[in-house]
């Protein structure tokens, strides 16, 4: 297979690259090495869209997220994508902590973020009344929201897809050959693919991508974070996006609600060098747990319906590495995508879409979309709206997940989307079923028939996340 | 709209016990309503025997147990709505629901029963590290997979819990040629019956471990086995007994949790132990004319007192429907030092009939004596030989009893020495 662009990675940024890029008239393959789009580090992190005054000005990072924060509002309307401007806190529990949010300030302003505030104690109070009494002061951003960063990631690549652009799975890319004619052949675990330019979103391992072709400038550390999700019963302990000051790890461990009316308190941070270990701690649980508190004081375990780990690849230099390889001029990488990466995702798409079309030149294409069809969302509608679209389609009228009210239209349409569901996993994520509190123990046998069935496969075949991850063996005896 | 005189949520072995005392008791218009796409509920997938030896007095498959009454059911007037999922319960008893067939659907009921079981405790409550392969379930979807959908869900397995289902699939995942390399229990006894130990682990010779659990899973895809560890008093990892265990399939068998979403948006009351609603002598809630029995009313160790309590809520419904419901000034029930609950909750005063207390015990107690008082009057006093946290426990109150209490009293239940 041909291809003008090859863009390597399906995570947030290589799917919304795909995506801007999806208007031109060339030929476009998205790769990704597992069984879905979003299986990186996209689909385990804070789910935030920061403020942008974390970053040090002139960065990469600042420029792409104040830029990208502003940007996300209208590119969920478009894509409907769940977004909300919650609005975040920076909470100081010490005199040094409050000078550090004064810094913060200065900084936030020097990035060009919007209507920052220092607010004092009772003001905190008022807007957050389960933060702990310990608090002095806070800053306060309100451009800052929250966004479901895997769906956000695949309606790009349902968008993608409609316009033209080869989603290829299960895509691992082992080798890059330089043609002679100045074009590339890579050697993937789905055959061999030649493309004109190549871009490296390729997550934790850009940094091998990028050697592929002898560009050895990258150096990432695979740093591990651990969450807690609480159920929505514990929605209202939280409405902001609530941060303690910043250290050299990161930004600390946030209580904040999600936009689906969970609360998701994390992440720890410990620098590991295995890139896909993505197992949990206890000590990396409990660090979670005793930082919340200092916030939340009310936050209870109890309350925990799962917990899970994300992978971020921290660049040595502490910015993002946007730009052409110094040893290709075909050869754009996009690596070192740590936090504010979500935020800054629409920005870095349209900043590679910059550094492209300088030099390939494309034609618009007469028509395409930059809108997803807002998906059917059963729990979300009222009495009549339901009726209405159970007698249209009566697969609606099926509930398959009882304890999000997931009904079998939802599952459906999840898989025969453009780049649908192929797995248990990736049903979840585009539909919510086996994400309440059950965790899957009633749905994902139905979820696995349905699957079985919509692909023609035995149900043994289907996998929780693509790979060797197979639910069920053999019949019984 | 929709009218019927009862509308029972569940059409699993509480639902139709109740529907059918109802039918009995004269009541006319009676729906059920259940999710599933056959009565039965879980029974269905419990194809092993050892139900009915208190009820029928004779030892059924869960399969054969449920026919029993789904045959009366069918053979009824009571009318069944299966595939149909209920979606909200309104303050004045409207119940929402859908179905593929009917579509959306509403339906008006003098009474309501609640009976809507329960789920299992899921692996993001317990925290356990390590990864997110497959090949972690609950016993109770393996047991679909092996018993319903008729595949193998593992091939060398650990079971975490000692509860029931999970003691029943080491046994069933046995005889299907699955190795079960141990079951795991954090507290230092089972949560599951002895006649189960006895019959699916002994029998078999699958060790059980006690004060022991599951500290860490492997396997980046499949699971390729557990860490486990003992564990201290306070249920803690005792550091130096981890030891790994090569398996591709951990079964959780960690407790149920009656399912109270509807309950709870319904604005009924939920008795925070049990987390079922909190009810009266006849299962009634603070919900007029809503009735709750069966798991999703307290997590039962045997379906025969299943079908007995829903027969008690089946009955109460129908007096409520007839308006013959006693209400008024109610005696208070409270188990301590212990004895971690009681249901009912609370009895009428103008009851007609003796009640039974039903409850569960927090460890294993041997060669107590069960009080009960009013007060510091002691009522009755009874010498018991062993008391485990696996099996529920009665008591039987006397109407006379009852009636001699003042109003707004509390009956304690409490463990003594003996």
């Amino acid at each position: 297979m041909r291809y003008d662009v090859a863009v390597i990675g399906g995570g947030v940024v290589g799917a919304l690259i795909s995506m801007k890029l999806s208007k031109y008239d060339i030929k476009i393959a998205l790769l990704e090495k597992c069984n879905d789009v979003a299986m990186g580090t996209t689909k385990a992190n804070s789910a935030i869209v920061h403020g942008g005054f974390d970053a040090m000005p002139g960065t990469l990072k600042a420029k792409l997220n104040v830029k990208g924060t502003g940007m996300m509002p209208e590119l969920c309307r478009d894509l409907n994508v769940p977004y909300r401007n919650n609005g975040s806190l920076v909470l100081a529990f010490s005199d040094e902590e409050v000078e550090h949010i004064k810094v913060l300030y200065d900084r936030g302003v020097k990035n060009g973020v919007d209507r920052l505030e220092i607010i004092s104690k009772e003001r905190a109070k008022e807007l957050e009344p389960n933060v702990s009494d310990e608090v002095k002061a806070a800053l306060l951003s309100n451009t800052a929201g929250i966004v479901c960063p895997y769906e956000l990631t695949i309606a790009a690549a349902e968008v993608a897809v409609t316009n033209g652009v080869d989603f290829i799975r299960n895509c691992e890319v082992k080798n890059i050959t330089k043609l002679d004619g100045g074009r590339f052949e890579l050697d993937t675990a789905a055959g061999k693919i030649e493309t004109e330019y190549i871009i490296n979103a390729a997550g934790i391992h850009s940094d091998e991508i990028a050697a592929m072709i002898g560009d050895d400038s990258i150096e990432l550390v695979p740093r591990r974070g651990e969450y807690y999700l609480l159920d929505k019963s514990y929605g209202s302990l939280a409405s902001h996006t609530i941060f303690q000051c910043p250290n050299k790890m990161g930004k600390g461990v946030l209580v904040t609600p999600t936009v689906d009316g969970n609360i998701l308190i994390g992440p720890s941070a410990s620098d590991d060098r295995e890139k896909d270990n993505t197992d949990t701690t206890p000590d990396g649980l409990e660090f979670v747990l005793s930082k919340a508190f200092k916030s939340v004081p009310s936050i209870n375990v109890r309350g925990a319906i799962t917990s899970f780990a994300g992978v971020r690849s921290h660049p040595v230099t502490d910015d993002f590495i946007i730009g052409y390889s110094d040893k290709s001029d075909k050869f754009i990488n996009c690596a070192g995508i740590e936090s504010p990466g979500l935020s800054a995702a629409p920005a870095i798409a349209e900043y590679v879409e910059g550094l492209l079309i300088e030099k390939l030149s494309p034609r618009t294409k007469e028509s395409f979309t930059v809108n997803r069809q807002a998906p059917v969302r059963f729990r979300h509608m009222n009495e009549q709206q339901r009726r209405e679209l159970i007698e249209k389609n009566s697969a609606y009228g099926r509930i398959i997940c009882r304890c999000e009210t997931i009904t079998e239209g939802e599952i459906l349409d999840a898989i025969h989307a453009p780049a649908g569901a192929r797995d248990v996993d990736g049903v979840k994520r585009r539909t919510r079923a086996g994400m309440g509190r059950c965790q899957g123990g009633f749905c994902s046998s139905k979820v696995v028939e349905i699957l079985a069935r919509e692909l023609g496969t035995d149900m043994n075949e289907i996998t929780k996340f693509g790979g060797n991850s197979k639910i069920i063996f053999e019949r019984t005896k | 709209m929709l009218s019927y005189d009862l509308a029972v949520i569940g059409g699993g072995p509480a639902g139709m016990a109740a529907a059918l005392k109802a039918r009995e008791e004269g009541v006319e218009k009676i729906v059920i309503l259940e999710r599933a796409d056959t009565l039965g509920g879980i029974l269905e997938q419990c194809i092993h025997t050892g139900f009915g030896l208190h009820y029928f007095g004779e030892e059924l498959s869960g399969p054969e147990y449920a026919g029993r009454f789904i045959k009366q059911v069918n053979e009824s007037d009571i009318e069944v709505k299966t595939d149909t999922m209920v979606l909200d319960i309104s303050q004045d008893n409207v119940v929402t629901a859908c179905n593929n067939v009917d579509g959306l659907i509403t339906i008006k009921a003098t009474a309501i029963v609640l009976a809507m079981g329960c789920r299992e405790r899921p692996r993001g409550a317990l925290s356990i590290a390590g990864s997110r392969a497959s090949g972690i379930m609950t016993a109770g979807t393996a047991q679909k997979y092996v018993n319903i959908n008729g595949y193998m869900p593992g091939k060398t397995v650990v079971i975490l819990g000692s509860g029931d289902i999970g003691l029943i699939m080491a046994r069933r995942m046995t005889l299907e040629g699955a190795k079960v390399k141990a079951v795991c229990e954090l507290m230092p006894y089972s949560g599951g019956l002895t006649r189960n130990i006895v019959q699916c682990l002994e029998d078999f010779g699958i060790p059980l471990r006690l004060s022991c659990t599951v500290v860490k899973t492997h396997g980046r895809e499949r699971l390729e086995g557990v860490t486990v560890a003992n564990v201290d008093e306070n249920l803690k990892p005792i550091p130096g007994t981890e030891e790994y265990i090569p398996c591709d399939t951990l079964m959780l068998s960690v407790g149920l949790i009656p399912e109270n979403e509807l309950s709870k948006n319904a604005g009924i009351e939920l008795d925070s132990i049990t987390n079922g609603p909190s009810v009266d002598e006849y299962r009634e809630t603070n919900h007029k004319g809503v009735f709750a029995c069966g798991n999703v009313l307290q997590v039962h160790d045997l379906v025969d007192y299943v079908t007995q309590e829903s027969q008690i809520a089946g009955e109460g419904a129908a007096k409520y429907i007839k308006g013959e419901k006693k209400t008024g000034e109610c005696i208070k029930t409270l188990g301590t030092n212990g004895v971690r609950y009681i249901v009912p909750q609370r009895i009428n005063k103008q009851t007609d009939k003796s009640v039974k207390l039903y409850f569960r015990v927090g460890k294993v107690f041997k060669n107590v004596k069960l009080v009960v008082k009013c007060g510091d009057e002691v009522i009755m006093s009874n010498k018991k030989k062993k008391m485990t946290p696996g099996e529920m426990e009665y008591i039987l109150i006397k109407l006379d009893t009852i009636k001699s209490l003042p109003a707004d009293s509390t009956l304690t239940v409490t463990i003594e020495e003996a």
